[in-house]
């Protein structure tokens, strides 16, 4: 399957900008083809970020029935140029008592991991950045930095919401890193590779000519991608997963005392690190950069990647729109007593899937092996809670 | 080029180390050893043993770190700033590194002879471990059980 020229228009583009430089000695253009990547994947997810920072107010305006920004140019896209001017003539405090040094790289150790994690992501036919052989486990290995990064701006602002707020943020991710991993495990299972490309390869073609071979369409692939993408929302701490934040008991958590543009950045690591799980469950259970059906494989594989990111990015918005905020135990409850234990029946019931020669017998011993886990556990953790009524003990 | 990263790298790692033996604040102290650890992984990926390296920041960064500085944090005291010179650490740690230096004067250099090797490929780490060292895979499994339920049963019987 040779792509066409669209469909490989940036990697001829990236060719083109390299035959300037071949009579370069070979290390600058190795060096020279890093950049021209690095600067293809910043400016791309600087630009994305932006429209979905508008996009996430206008859609959260719609849902909440108000406009949302639509002042700053037409329907209110320049809004993120004149929050980006904002945010950088903001005068930028640092408390007197704080340890300065690690105020001052706690962002920057949040954003470095977030931005990292984009390279592993094959954003289109051979556009991986840097495509190397356990890139699933970069992805996590990187990712694993954020929790220190937290810690370091909630120990960094001696401020008792701060460290509050970081230990909250750190006892989610560190819970929720687990079925995180777990979930991509049947998918790494099943391809045989940690490689991104491998596991984007395996899941090209159509069974009966029409339904695409991607994971989702299989049901330890479906169970798997929804608890991927629940971990998702706690890892990158949005609603209703965002208990590190909360104006009426916390401030903003390890945030509070951070403004201007290191608040900015916070942010930013906020909205990559939302890229990058999206991307990675695109990449694993959503078939990557594969069309949904073979009359459509005219269309760039890259587009195909960026809708089916859309798609995920906008659920990402309508569940901040949607859903109240949990408390904290529940969150945690909910890891460890429900996460958990569904993440390793997905595997089991891959295995299944596996052994029965990815055929319908295996299709449906999978789905068997989940619903009977899946009663069996919801039915277990409620026989242990008494559900009544809610009684107030100060309200009333 | 290899040799310029090697000597950038190992700057780094060692800068690192020191600072995390010198440093007077613990927490300061924790996150320098990160940067140690940081190094080591660039070691790694600098030898080709990509797998590994990427455990080392997996488990190191990820975790070991993150548990250091939890250990910090919850059993600080307020003399940290009155610590008095550790005569006792430094003899350990002038032992260890005698020891090692020992031991590398000991071996034949082996980077003269190194045959061409294979690529460390993920795929081949795992059929080994499933294959030849699948029993001590098992009992590093039953161990980190045990001590998952033994940590659990201290926590339980604590809260009663």
């Amino acid at each position: 399957m040779s792509g066409s020229s669209v469909d490989q228009a940036f990697v001829s583009l990236k060719g083109w900008l390299l035959s300037f430089i071949s009579s370069a000695p070979d290390w600058v253009q190795a060096i020279v083809s890093c950049l021209i990547n690095i600067a293809g994947v910043l400016g791309l997810f600087m630009t994305l970020f932006a429209l979905i920072s508008v996009l996430e107010r206008k859609i959260l305006g719609r849902i909440q029935n108000r406009y949302g920004p639509n002042r700053v140019g037409p329907f209110g896209l320049f809004q993120p140029i004149a929050d980006g001017i904002k945010l950088l003539i903001k005068e930028d405090i640092v408390p007197t008592h704080a340890d300065k040094v690690v105020h001052f790289l706690a962002p920057l150790m949040m954003a470095t991991p977030a931005i990292l994690a984009l390279g592993v992501i094959p954003y289109g036919r051979n556009m991986t950045v840097f495509s190397i052989d356990g890139g699933i486990l970069f992805f996590f290995a990187v990712g694993s930095a954020t929790e220190l990064a937290v810690f370091m701006a909630g120990w960094g602002s001696n401020n008792k919401f701060s460290m509050l707020g970081a230990m909250r943020a750190i006892a989610q991710m560190v819970s929720y890193e687990l079925p995180l991993i777990l979930t991509v495990l049947p998918a790494v299972m099943i391809v045989g590779s940690l490689s991104a490309d491998a596991i984007v390869a395996a899941q090209a073609g159509y069974s009966h000519g029409f339904v695409p071979r991607w994971f989702v369409f299989t049901p330890w692939g479906a169970a798997a991608f929804i608890l991927f993408f629940v971990s998702g929302l706690v890892e990158s701490n949005r609603t209703p997963f965002d208990v590190p934040e909360g104006e009426s008991e916390i401030v903003a958590g390890h945030m509070t005392e951070y403004s201007g543009f290191k608040y900015a950045i916070f942010f930013l690591a906020e909205y990559f690190g939302m890229f990058a799980v999206s991307g990675l469950a695109v990449t694993l259970f959503l078939g990557g950069w594969h069309a949904p059906f073979p009359f459509l494989e005219i269309v760039p594989s890259y587009v195909w990647f960026f809708a089916k990111l859309s798609v995920l990015l906008l659920v990402f918005i309508w569940i901040r729109g949607t859903l109240p905020r949990m408390r904290v135990d529940h969150v945690m409850n909910f890891a460890w007593k429900f996460m958990m234990p569904m993440a390793f029946t997905c595997i089991i019931a891959a295995a299944a899937w596996h052994y029965q020669s990815h055929g319908l017998a295996g299709w449906l011993g999978s789905l068997g092996i989940l619903l009977v886990v899946y009663l069996a556990l919801s039915r277990f953790l409620r026989a242990n809670k008494n559900l009544s009524p809610r009684t107030y003990r100060f309200a009333e | 080029m290899s040799a310029a990263a090697f000597i950038i790298i190992a700057i780094f790692t060692l800068a690192g180390a020191l600072a995390a033996a010198c440093l007077r604040k613990l927490i300061h102290a924790a996150l320098c050893l990160v940067l140690a650890f940081l190094g080591l992984a660039a070691f790694y990926f600098l030898l080709g043993a990509e797998f590994v390296g990427l455990v080392q920041v997996f488990v190191y960064v990820g975790a070991v770190a993150v548990l250091i500085v939890f250990t910090i944090l919850l059993t600080r005291r307020e003399d940290e700033e009155a610590a008095s010179f550790n005569w006792a650490g430094a003899l350990v740690a002038i032992a260890v590194f005698a020891g090692l230096v020992w031991t590398i004067l000991k071996t034949s250099g082996v980077a003269v002879i190194a045959p061409a090797i294979e690529s460390l490929t993920v795929k081949r780490i795992g059929e080994t471990l499933m294959t030849n060292y699948v029993w001590p895979l098992q009992c590093v499994g039953l161990l980190l059980t045990a001590a998952l339920i033994g940590a659990l049963v201290l926590v339980i019987e604590e809260n009663r």
